[in-house]
């Protein structure tokens, strides 16, 4: 036998699992971190002064040039108008959804070209999306890890608040790739900060994961045993945060400073520096009892005594709103707060000491700080970065944190997934036409626990055309919600009545488009062609791997099966593939891939038909029929309790053509 | 690594990459290794179980993992697209089923859609029974008029001890192969269900409000 014979899961071919070492990121509103997992221990990556802590801040030079973190940051005070922060706030917006910020963002903001899609920020004279100032720290958090570990890296687990809903997720992902980075998998940052307990410190049982950060607020419950980490339920809030209370203080002091008679009115500019000063009071009354601060602006200056009593009372609603999500989730999951073995804390403003009695009080028990909760969740992505490339045996099986359904009549909301669904998932349902001779149906697809449209987060509008004509009520349109692993949602939709089906695969359209996203690829400067040959390059080096060790596998186990000549033939061809993949010919490599695969389908057929004498026979009729079913994929979203969640519909927009 | 997900049948399938012969049930090629797509099987039989409305949930929970950490795409990251692809239909199918046997109005709809009886669940339905009816316009009333927190957890409670009776009657209506009975307190937890989500809604509106 002259074809090597591998194991599963072992590699045949050495190009196919060469990769360097995948970094994790936490993308904070406020902060960001980057950690690697290479060794033993997790590794939290520092400057020079050993500040793990990347402000989220960047300016942008008149020249051209970006500045990330700490420099940035100081610049926030001498030149704001160049200077951008807490952009992960705007991940995924479009300018008509920020009007609940109001006011809270010291930058310009203005509404896409097309409608519907994300906002753009004005700096300098740059008009900037999102995404690109995403992709700025992303680059900069990258560049960290490279000159530590001195290799290229090029790819990344990227955290996201659980909260976050598939615009702002898809946002994210989309920044990364502009940075040049792949993102192996968007783990919710509650879930990574368990991750990053339950293998660094083996903590196992029913967890509760409290995350409050400068921008996003999230709850996770989760049940860690024996390397499988199940997230139970989730909740929160992606606009609640260290940065409200920083605001609240903010007003405070600017009220006091008109009562004092003074009348300049702040500019953005001003209003960036108020907030700088209010954060760092806030932080000073974490560990002191008082404090009397100084601010001038404008030529004025005021003085504002504020003592840590003063400063609970103005967030305690907001934290009250933190915890009646908490209770939600709970409840979601089945638990009392009593049954939960730990109350892990993440996120900077889970220091102020208010957080921590009132976690104490609803759970009965100290919340744990052991890891620190700026750090954590990197800790964790790092984990998880060095479980997916290593295939090591820890599992993350995450939930989707809201429903997501279809508009039908009267701005009503069929939801069509439910919030805490265990991810990957599919579900489909049916919907009909109700005007007769009706040839296209208009899908919105909304995020989002409220019953009407209106209440929830529009993720896009698809149209379903060339339906049959037929009367109303008699079209079958199958829609199917599906969302990976990474909690990002395809809709399909296809009609079938007439056993004609148009299919139809949607991205829903918020956020970049693809032209966009192809522009500021091209721009970035990031070799984007190239990444993407590379991978497709790898990819077919994977599938030639996968062919070989099948062919292999078969020939061990029923060689007698193939003639003399056909062996020699798979051989010969075998020998050529593993040549081929040790180039870089992709077309090449596929090529002789398919030949393999058809020159070794008479052998195939021979081992099948051969199974087939010996055990059909054997077997009653039924269950020969039971394997003729409809194709098993298809059916895999909906099972066959699918009937449960099929019902006819009518979608709120007819459309003809 | 060849085994049956349910009710074992040896017929032979081809297997999508070596094309060598399988049996249905297999979830990997006993020749090549590679995973095979799920089958289109019940949530009873996915996971193993008789077709009982008692369920062992702990059990559920340990099937549930064991299959997953095996079958989930995470498990695939160096391997193909297509097995990818594969793993995450297969991973859908578990979630699924896994949703459908914990969930005890899921897990009634099913054994009713067993048993050729139409499923009262994701139909709107209007409520035929009169006494669910009167009670049902009852406490929504008594919600809409409750403006503070402890008024609405008064109603929550009630609603949470309906729930809990209506999974006890169901168990007894199966128990004793009852499908009419079984079918009717199907449609009153489903009410209760939405109650309680009308329920978290009030109780947020109020909280917020507060805030």
């Amino acid at each position: 036998m002259l074809l090597q014979i591998h194991e599963p899961g072992q590699t045949p071919t050495p190009h196919a699992t060469e990769r360097g070492v995948a970094i994790g990121i936490d993308l904070g509103t406020t902060n960001s971190v980057v950690a690697i997992a290479a060794g033993e221990t997790p590794e939290v990556l520092r400057d020079e002064n050993g500040k793990a802590l990347v402000p989220s801040v960047v300016a942008y030079g008149e020249d051209g040039s970006v500045e990330v973190g700490e420099g940035a940051r100081r610049r926030l005070l001498d030149d704001p108008g160049a200077v951008v922060g807490s952009i992960k706030r705007l991940m995924g917006r479009a300018a008509g959804e920020l009007k609940h910020l109001g006011g809270t963002l010291p930058y310009e903001v203005e509404p896409a070209d097309d409608q519907g899609g994300m906002v753009r920020i004005r700096v300098q004279d740059r008009r900037l999306s999102p995404v690109e100032v995403s992709a700025d720290i992303l680059r900069a958090l990258r560049a960290r890890a490279e000159t530590s570990l001195g290799q290229t890296v090029t790819e990344a687990v990227v955290t996201v608040p659980a909260y976050f809903d598939d615009a702002a997720r898809s946002a994210t992902k989309d920044a990364a790739r502009l940075a040049g980075l792949t993102v192996l998998r968007l783990v919710n940052e509650p879930t990574a900060a368990a991750l990053a307990y339950g293998l660094d410190k083996g903590a196992e049982g029913l967890y509760a994961i409290y995350d409050l950060g400068g921008g996003t607020f999230d709850i996770s419950l989760l049940r860690l045993e024996k390397g499988v980490f199940q997230v139970l339920a989730t909740g929160g809030d992606a606009a609640l945060g260290g940065d409200d209370f920083d605001h609240l203080i903010a007003e405070r002091f600017l009220a006091e400073r008109k009562a004092q008679g003074l009348v300049h009115r702040p500019s953005i500019g001003e209003a960036k520096q108020v907030l700088a000063a209010v954060r760092l009071a806030k932080e000073c009354l974490s560990t002191q009892e008082r404090g009397e601060w100084r601010i001038e602006l404008g030529g004025e200056t005021s003085r504002h005594a504020l003592d840590r009593a003063t400063v609970e009372s103005l967030i305690r609603p907001l934290l009250a709103r933190t915890l009646s999500i908490t209770q939600s989730a709970l409840e979601d999951a089945g638990f009392r707060p009593t049954e939960v073995q730990g109350v892990v804390l993440v996120g900077g403003s889970t220091r102020l000491p208010l957080v921590r009695r009132e976690l104490g009080t609803l759970f009965g028990r100290e919340p744990l700080a052991d890891i620190d909760p700026d750090e954590v969740v990197a800790v964790g992505a790092a984990l998880q970065a060095r479980a997916l490339t290593r295939g090591e045996g820890t599992l993350l099986l995450d939930v989707t944190p809201l429903s997501l359904g279809i508009e039908t009549m009267g701005g009503i909301v069929e939801k069509v997934i439910p919030r805490n669904s265990p991810i990957p998932v599919a579900m489909a349902q049916e919907f009909t036409t109700y005007q007769d001779g009706q040839t296209g149906m208009l899908l919105h697809v909304v995020q989002g626990e409220r019953e009407t449209v209106a209440e929830c987060r529009s993720l896009g509008r698809f149209e379903l055309k060339g339906i049959p004509p037929l009367t109303a009520g008699a079209a079958r349109i199958r829609v199917t919600f599906a969302v990976d692993a990474d909690g990002l949602l395809t809709v399909s939709a296809e009609e079938k009545t007439t056993g004609v089906s148009a299919a139809i695969e949607v991205k829903p359209s918020y956020g970049l488009g693809e032209d966009e996203m192809a522009r500021m690829l091209r721009e970035s400067m990031e070799h984007a062609q190239e990444d993407m040959e590379r991978r497709l390059l790898i990819e077919a080096r994977v599938e030639a791997e996968r062919v070989l060790l099948a062919l292999a596998a078969a020939l061990k186990a029923e060689g007698e099966l193939a003639t003399p000549e056909e062996r020699a033939q798979l051989q010969n061809l075998a020998h050529e593939i593993r040549k081929a993949a040790a180039g870089a010919d992709r077309d090449l490599i596929n090529g002789l891939v398919e030949r393999l695969e058809e020159t070794g389908r008479p052998f195939a057929q021979r081992r099948v038909d051969r199974a087939l004498q010996g055990a059909l026979a054997g077997h009653r009729l039924d269950e020969v029929e039971a394997d003729m079913a409809p194709d098993a994929r298809a059916a895999a979203g909906s099972g066959s309790s699918g009937a449960a969640r099929t019902s006819s519909r009518v979608p709120a927009a007819p459309r003809n053509d | 690594m060849t085994e049956a997900a349910g009710g074992d049948s040896g017929a032979p399938h081809a297997c999508w990459s070596c094309h060598g012969p399988i049996t249905a049930a297999a979830l990997f090629c006993h020749v090549c290794g590679a995973v095979q797509p799920p089958r289109p099987l019940d949530a009873f039989a996915r996971l193993g179980f008789p077709g009982r409305f008692e369920v062992d949930a702990a059990e559920i929970d340990k099937r549930y993992r064991g299959l997953q950490q095996r079958l989930h795409p995470d498990r695939f990251t160096k391997r193909s697209p297509r097995e990818r692809a594969i793993a995450e239909s297969q991973a859908m199918s578990l979630n699924d089923a896994y949703e459908t046997l914990k969930d005890p109005l899921k897990r009634a709809a099913l054994l009713l859609e067993r048993a050729g009886r139409s499923s009262p669940i994701g139909e709107n339905r209007t409520i035929q029974d009169p006494a669910l009816l009167m009670e049902a316009m009852e406490v929504r009333e008594a919600l809409a008029a409750a403006t503070d927190l402890a008024a609405v957890e008064a109603i929550g409670k009630r609603a949470a001890a309906e729930d809990r009776r209506c999974i006890e009657a169901l168990g007894a209506a199966f128990g004793a192969g009852e499908l009419d009975k079984a079918s009717r307190q199907l449609t009153a937890l489903k009410y209760w269900r939405k109650l309680a989500e009308e329920i978290r809604g009030r109780r947020a509106a109020i909280a917020h409000g507060a805030g």
